[in-house]
């Protein structure tokens, strides 16, 4: 826009600052991108140089920011109308969907690139993947499909700790591919407490979700079996190799605690929980949180114990 | 409205402008380190080509 196209100031269009564009990245789901990959990184056998290993967790956390802006693009009509996504970038009208795709698409095609040169194509391949699996898979066939879509999507969200071990070793073991599972099976019971209690959100985009699709007394039942599903697994893994006593001892305690939140949305009914304003389900989301975070905390400290010959099994 | 005052617009741009400004420096120093990070493993190798040329 010129300058002199200040004076209409009625027919001027926003131009979108730095921040505007920053936001289409999901800054928060970076964080956890970054911190899962960076634990993939460093819980692998391998020593990274540390320039090499910054690189890859920076080129890991732009292709899934490359990721949201592409699904920010592909969305913007659902986000519009959920309240909790009403203020994006797109549907706030600060970046056009237009600009939200190109800079996406040319953040994936960097990330990759850049990735492939720092690491190994192993690496690289599998970023790729990713962004194809959320973009494509995810956000353009089954977010809108079918009720499984958080269960399937949330493989997307589960490739990071995989990039990073890959990048570390330029192979994948069991190892990666639990930390992968660990992800995969978090994901379904933490999006659908937050479906529990933002409920009007996804009836009104026309997502359908569990609570949507097959009602809010299945969903509760879900989230309870996912959750005894995922304790078993996170378990397990405290008994491989990236695993250990400290490991264990969180993953046990963490486990039992999410296991009793689990509990308690399936004994309520929707009048219980309206009655205290879905205060158990507000209170496993965030739970949920840090549950991830402090499962992955575990295994860094895990490796980091091991480098002075105290982790470890 | 002059041309040279400052306008709610301009301040955007600037952010803009100042941040690609900081990031594609920051690249270009990641790259140079990524250089010297590769050719100082011990594990580097000149192509070939390099060698002979």
């Amino acid at each position: 826009m010129s300058d002199a196209s200040l004076n209409s100031t009625e027919t001027q269009t926003y131009e979108a600052g730095f921040g505007d564009y920053f936001a289409l990245l999901k800054p928060r789901v970076m964080t956890l991108v970054v911190f899962t990959a960076l634990v993939g990184m460093i819980a692998a056998p391998v020593s990274v140089h540390p320039i090499v290993g910054f690189a890859a967790i920076l080129f890991i956390a732009v292709g899934g920011g490359a990721s949201g802006a592409l699904n920010m693009w592909w969305d913007a009509d659902i986000d519009a109308v959920m309240k909790r996504t009403s203020k994006r970038p797109i549907p706030s009208g600060r970046v056009t969907a237009d600009e939200a795709f190109a800079f996406g698409m040319t953040l994936a095609a960097f990330s990759v690139v850049m990735l492939a040169l720092a690491t190994n194509f192993l690496a690289a391949g599998l970023l790729a993947f990713t962004i194809f699996f959320y973009i494509v898979i995810y956000t353009m066939w089954l977010k809108r499909w079918t009720p499984q879509n958080i269960v399937i999507g949330g493989a997307a969200g589960a490739f990071p700790p995989m990039i990073g071990w890959a990048a570390a070793t330029g192979s994948i073991s069991v190892e990666s591919i639990l930390m992968f599972a660990l992800i995969f099976m978090w994901t379904p019971p933490h999006f659908w407490a937050l479906a529990l209690f933002t409920k009007m959100d996804y009836d009104n985009a026309q997502v359908p979700m569990l609570t949507v699709t097959h009602g809010r007394r299945a969903t509760r039942v879900h989230i309870l079996v996912y959750t005894v599903l995922l304790a078993v697994l996170a378990v397990g893994l405290g008994f491989t190799s990236v695993g250990g006593p400290f490991y264990l001892a969180m993953a046990v305690f963490l486990n039992l605690r999410f296991l009793k939140g689990a509990v308690d949305i399936w004994r309520r009914d929707e009048d219980m929980a309206e009655a205290d304003r879905f205060l158990a389900e507000r209170k496993f989301f965030k739970a949920s949180l840090i549950y991830l975070f402090a499962h992955f905390g575990a295994i860094a400290v895990e490796a980091m114990l091991a480098s002075f010959g105290w982790g470890g099994w | 409205m002059s041309l040279s005052r400052q306008h709610e617009m301009h301040k955007r741009r600037f952010s803009r402008n100042l941040g690609l400004g900081l990031v594609l420096a920051a690249f270009v120093a990641l790259v140079f380190g990524l250089t010297v990070a590769k050719v100082s493993n011990e594990d580097f190798v000149l192509p070939t080509g390099e060698e002979t040329g």
